[in-house]
């Protein structure tokens, strides 16, 4: 027992530690990738003709005028490149002490606060995630179940090709062709915004359609998988109905998987959203990075963005594996 | 060999085909804008119709097929080169290299999405081609030092390998002629499906603008210039060939993939 509970003590640490490397990696990198930024900064914001006080007004309120790293190889009088080394007074730090308090920076453009930005935006594309999720779930349980259980017939057949198109088919070939059927020819939906519900129709069956395909072929197989269980076969004697084996005691079972596919989609979903938000003018937090980050250069919330987004799935992938880990407790100590 | 296996073979086939003879089998010139020519619908002299501003969308589908290829092959083979080498290493000695490969970069790069690190990189570096096929080489190579570490690890004990070492054989030529050809077999399948990430990935990255810049004739950019509601409305089949064009692409790896999974791993072929 006490082995036991050392064990797990001991993986807990080994899986905290791994996240708290992560975590360092991702902030490192999105430090110092804004150091790989051909040309300077405050020239790409400000444009050509601005004046030189302007230029140093601007890198000293975002604390571009300091050293990016701990050290640097500046080049001397003689145009030799020597090692320098600059302390804790440097962008790094500076940026790690900011984020530490919960602040990202200033935008280069607006100027208001990156975390003030991204806060706005984030409720949507949560909002857009969960919802394309159920979707998915919503189609793929009984579409899984239907077909696993007919194995081998025309029904299983037609779930699988369904299936096919939807992971090879990319959002932003769905997305456009639905707003063309159900927005240009029928007229019943909105082709872009965020005001009532029925505008999360077409976004999250965009972002949800290869989630959907892929846990159909999940649960398909599960199913089958299952079925041959011997517990079925209890439950058949005892006199169940085949709805009760199935929903009741197959899929209980058979979702463990499940489970943890839906997890490491949650990312691919995360990313997903980047396109569909694009495709949908969907205020979230994709359309910041891509619109008001890359397209207008402005590095603090590409920095913000790529931070949360990263940081919200690494989360999301945590509480998948603690889910997982509670609904199949052979894990738990092996 | 199952038959969608053979249909992605062919499918293959004839995109290779395509991209290597593409200007010969383009109908107009790619680049061509002519506004009194725009959202004609596909005729005989139009295979595909053309777009906004007039171009022939069959020829640029076809040259488009190019730079999908393009970027695939070289990020698949210098993402599976750079991955084997240092996948085989760490298995193999184990020691300081395996802890910082498979203890910290497995970790780290497998627990954030590829596309969205990709993204990252692409949105510091700025958009084009190149920058593009480095970011996603970066990202890539990962998931097959992972493959062949685990391959390498498994294959080490088998006695085969003691025999040769037993022999006096070097560890170059024990990792060369007795190891890796045992591990490479998993690598051709994740090749495959390699190719399928790469070509969504170029063409996801083109079409929010941080892949192939515009004229060119990327799928991803031709879906983009395709989806506002005027070209919509107008020209549907503008969005709907090169969209088939990537699903098509996309499916065929994906069936060649799972196909040789399949072949090469008779137990799952049950299932």
């Amino acid at each position: 027992m006490r082995s036991v509970f050392k064990h797990k003590v001991f993986s807990a640490l080994r899986r905290f530690a791994i996240f708290l490397l992560v975590v360092w990696t991702v902030v490192s990198l999105v430090t110092l990738l804004i150091e790989l930024v051909p040309g300077d900064p405050a020239v790409a914001v400000l444009g050509e003709q601005a004046t030189p006080e302007q230029f140093e007004q601007f890198r000293q309120l975002h604390g571009l005028d300091r050293p990016p790293f701990f050290f640097s190889f500046p080049r001397d009088a003689q145009n030799h490149r020597h090692f320098q080394w600059h302390g804790a007074n440097n962008r790094y730090t500076d940026y790690w002490v900011r984020l530490l308090h919960g602040d990202m920076g200033r935008s280069f453009r607006s100027d208001r606060p990156v975390i003030e930005l991204i806060l706005e935006r984030y409720p949507a594309t949560i909002q857009l995630a969960l919802s394309a999720l159920l979707i998915a779930i919503l189609i793929a349980i009984p579409l899984g179940v239907i077909a696993g259980k007919n194995r081998g017939t025309w029904i299983d057949n037609l779930a699988s090709i369904v299936a096919l198109i939807g992971i090879s088919l990319p959002g932003f070939v769905i997305g456009p062709m639905l707003v063309y059927v159900f927005a240009v020819k029928l007229g019943w939906l909105a082709p872009s915004g965020r005001f009532d519900w029925t505008d999360f129709i077409l976004p999250s069956f965009t972002l949800g359609a290869a989630l959907a395909a892929i846990l159909t072929r999940m649960v398909r197989s599960s199913v089958i998988e299952e079925m041959g269980e011997d517990y079925v076969r209890t439950a058949r004697a005892k006199g169940l109905s085949e709805t009760k084996v199935v929903y009741k005691h197959v899929l209980k079972n058979g979702l463990i998987p499940v489970v943890t596919i839906l997890g490491l989609q949650l990312g691919i979903l995360l990313a997903g959203a980047i396109i569909t938000e694009k495709i949908f003018g969907w205020p979230g937090l994709g359309l910041l990075l891509v619109e008001d980050g890359i397209g207008k250069r402005d590095y603090r919330v590409v920095q913000g963005c790529v931070l949360v987004i990263s940081m919200t799935y690494i989360i999301a992938n945590m509480l998948t594996d603690m889910v997982y880990r509670w609904l199949d407790p052979r894990i738990r100590v092996s | 060999m199952n038959r969608l296996t053979i249909v992605g073979i062919v499918i293959v086939a004839v995109l290779v085909i395509v991209a290597v003879f593409a200007p010969w089998i383009a109908t107009h010139d790619v680049g061509a804008t002519d506004l009194s020519l725009r959202y004609l619908p596909p005729s005989a002299q139009y295979f595909f119709g053309t777009d906004s501003t007039g171009r022939d969308i069959f020829s640029r589908v076809v040259f488009g097929a190019r730079i999908s290829l393009e970027v695939g092959i070289v990020v698949v083979s210098v993402s599976a080169f750079v991955g084997t080498t240092l996948g085989a290493l760490a298995g193999y000695y184990g020691g300081w290299i395996d802890r910082i490969v498979s203890g910290y970069v497995f970790n780290v790069f497998l627990a954030f999405p590829g596309l969205l690190l990709a993204i990252a990189m692409v949105a510091f570096l700025g958009a084009g081609l190149n920058k593009l096929i480095f970011a996603l080489c970066i990202i890539g190579w990962v998931g097959y030092a992972r493959l062949i570490r685990g391959q390498v690890l498994k294959v080490r004990e088998y006695d085969f390998v003691q025999a040769a070492r037993a022999l006096g054989a070097s560890d170059t030529r024990i990792l060369l002629v007795h190891i890796l050809p045992n591990a490479i077999q998993p690598l051709i399948v994740q090749a495959s499906l390699g190719m399928a990430g790469a070509v969504l990935a170029e063409a996801s990255l083109s079409f929010l603008g941080l892949g192939v810049p515009p004229p060119a004739p990327s799928w991803g950019v031709m879906i983009e210039e395709a989806r506002d509601l005027s070209t919509l409305q107008a020209a549907p089949h503008a969005l709907i060939f090169p969209g088939i064009a990537i699903a098509l692409t996309v499916l065929a790896f994906n069936f060649i993939g799972d196909g040789l999974r399949e072949y090469l791993d008779p137990r799952q072929r049950s299932r």
